[in-house]
């Protein structure tokens, strides 16, 4: 059993290089799909370990931590180790329709390997415990995700996905120096060590461009404004799938690595009592938060506003982890996993739009409440969500955060959440405005999208329903993890 | 390059060499400077060699690029299946101590078989880069 840890980066990891090895696109995806499902299992699994057995620690070759790699799991990894599970699960058996639309036939054998490598990066990066085996999965999943991009059928899907890679190289790049830094200031790369040994050298110069070029570096892969410029056009221009599958949890990963690094590794002490972080943190994730949404009001095409909303999204996540409390934590933790579910529900909304329609320009989209009415019901939904509607997760993940401005008396911070709540409404509101009040511009009746794209799409959105009116499990283990993460719990 | 028959000559005789040491590099990784990364890229340099003065077609009809695809992903695997040989013997993932009877071969044994996938997909990988590379080329012209 204590392999389980191991297992859940490996199994996706070791599909990927099958999926080359099988001929045609069933046969990977179905491999892809397995492997998928595998780990959603073993997410549950390890969820319910931590809950029975604490902290699980796994040392890798049999060497031990702190001189060998560690895998290392609490509540906030085992979270977003469910998250990226749950998204994976629906998210694949959907690529296989919409896949063989949108990609030529002899790349989806190259088409399912890349989006395992994806997956195995981002489980990696959740998994391990140590500080360069982080950057090591970053690249994997980095590195995948630039080739998944540029695999879209619109030519400016190549510019976009170069443009990612240099600013995703550059955001790499800033974390290996800070991790590198680290290293030299403490001669240690485990996460736990680094956490014990860096209170002796804490408020050295050294330390304090490591602290820079970290959070820097990290900022940019997890798109806070104003280091977002790469996200838009990579998710307008990219397949269905892979929007679906990068929107959902690629930037969440990230914001995982921040609350890791700025929490366990270098503590919530020293990065927000001796550092400015907070104060910085918090203005850049307000101003992402309004004029991200107030850019999305007026976008033409509907997967670039979702982008942008994305980013208006981020904002509210380091806007609870900037306040160092655990109310804070909580909802950022919290907006991480409800996000995720959103976005995902929305995207592929829009993938089933796209599987029709060929497009998702805004004036695409009129007449479409009316001739593909489940997709469009699925996309309200989804966006009711994102609005924050009590009942959906939306709403649930918004309320912490509000308590968590509340509970430190930042009034302010909560006419900005409701400013950018507003504008939320406002952008959903012209496409359903769009879908379901202005008549088709042409003749040609569209059919609804087929039920294998149906089906996982309203997976999601019905779990965006469940786990807003049955919290107890996420708002459950978000609340212990950020108890432990700020090392008041047990 | 067809007509040039110094290059052709000087290249029979370097392939064979330069392909001679990254199996050296390979096989001796365990010992000194060198292993399956370093092996791979020599290897390569060797085809590359072959690609550059024989031309593309020639080097293509020993190793397409389907087979070099196929086996960049053997390679993967290689090093994938010790760790996971190490899981089934009883060991944690790429523990070598479990893979023989000794810890000591157990180790020999796990690090040349895990060098030799590396070895495998580096020098693939950089042939098919090359292939795909002199391909654009051509398309573009």
């Amino acid at each position: 059993m204590e392999h389980l840890q191991i297992l859940i980066v490996l199994i996706p990891l070791l599909c990927a290089p099958i999926c080359v090895l099988l001929p045609g696109g069933r046969l990977p995806w179905a491999l892809a799909t397995l492997a998928a499902w595998t780990t959603l299992v073993l997410a549950l699994l390890l969820l319910g370990r931590i809950e029975s057995e604490g902290v699980l620690s796994y040392a890798l070759g049999n060497w031990a931590p702190p001189i060998g790699i560690e895998y290392r799991l609490d509540y906030a990894n085992g979270l977003v180790q469910l998250l990226l599970a749950t998204v994976a699960s629906v998210v694949l058996p959907y690529s296989y329709r919409s896949a063989r639309r949108e990609i030529d036939n002899d790349r989806q054998p190259g088409f399912y390997a890349a989006l395992m490598l994806l997956f195995a990066g981002l489980m990696g990066i959740t998994a391990t415990g140590d500080a360069f085996n982080v950057f090591v999965f970053l690249e994997i999943s980095s590195l995948s995700t630039y080739a998944l991009l540029a695999l879209g059928r619109d030519r400016r899907a190549l510019t976009s996905a170069f443009r990612y890679l240099i600013m995703g190289t550059v955001g790499a790049t800033f974390f290996l120096i800070g991790v590198g830094l680290l290293y030299a200031m403490t001669g240690t790369l485990n996460m736990a060590d680094l956490a014990e040994r860096l209170p002796a050298v804490a408020g050295t110069r050294t330390m304090d461009t490591a602290v820079a070029f970290l959070v820097v570096g990290i900022c940019l892969k997890l798109a806070l404004f104003p280091l977002h410029l790469w996200l838009p056009n990579a998710y307008t221009y990219a397949p269905s799938a892979v929007t679906a599958m990068v929107a959902a949890i690629s930037t969440k990963v990230m914001v995982y690595v921040l609350i890791r690094f700025l929490y366990t590794v270098l503590g919530a002490d020293y990065s927000f009592g001796q550092l400015p972080l907070a104060q910085v943190l918090m203005v850049l994730a307000v101003i992402g938060m309004l004029t991200a949404s107030a850019v999305a009001l007026n976008q033409p095409n509907a997967k670039r506003l979702l982008a942008y909303s994305s980013i208006a999204q981020v904002g509210y996540m380091v806007l609870g982890l900037s306040l160092a409390s655990t109310l804070g934590l909580t909802a950022s933790l919290l907006h991480m996993f409800n996000h995720g579910l959103i976005k995902g529900a929305l995207f592929l909304a829009l993938g089933c739009v796209f599987f029709r329609v060929g497009s998702t320009d805004v004036e695409r989209l009129r007449g479409l409440g009316r001739a593909m009415p489940w997709t469009m019901a699925a996309f309200v939904a989804g966006g009711l969500s994102l609005i924050g509607v009590p009942l959906t997760v939306g709403f649930v993940s918004k309320w912490y955060l509000v308590l968590a401005a509340l509970d430190q008396g930042w009034w302010a911070l909560v006419i900005a959440i409701l400013i950018s709540s507003l504008l939320s409404v406002a952008y959903i509101w012209r496409l359903v405005e769009i879908a379901y009040f202005q008549p088709s511009p042409s003749r040609d009746i569209t059919r609804e999208a087929p039920l294998a794209l149906l089906i996982p799409t309203w997976i999601l959105v019905l779990a965006n329903f469940w786990f807003g009116i049955d919290t107890r499990l996420t708002v459950g283990v978000a609340e212990q993890a950020a108890a432990a993460l700020l090392g008041v719990g047990p | 390059m067809p007509n040039h028959v110094i290059l052709r000559v000087v290249a029979k005789v370097l392939i064979p060499v330069i392909t001679l040491f990254a199996l050296y590099v390979q096989f001796h990784g365990e010992y000194g400077p060198g292993g399956g990364f370093q092996a791979g890229t020599i290897m390569a340099a060797g085809l590359i060699l072959h690609v550059l003065i024989f031309g593309q077609r020639v080097t293509r009809k020993m190793i397409s690029l389907r087979v070099l695809r196929m086996l960049g992903a053997c390679g993967v695997l290689i090093y994938a299946s010790v760790g996971v040989t190490a899981m089934l013997n009883g060991g944690r993932f790429l523990d070598y101590n479990v893979l023989a009877a000794t810890p000591t071969g157990g180790q020999h044994l796990g690090i040349i078989v895990i060098e030799l996938g590396v070895g495998l997909t580096v020098a693939t990988t950089l042939l098919a880069l090359i292939y795909i590379f002199i391909e654009r080329i051509r398309s573009s012209d």
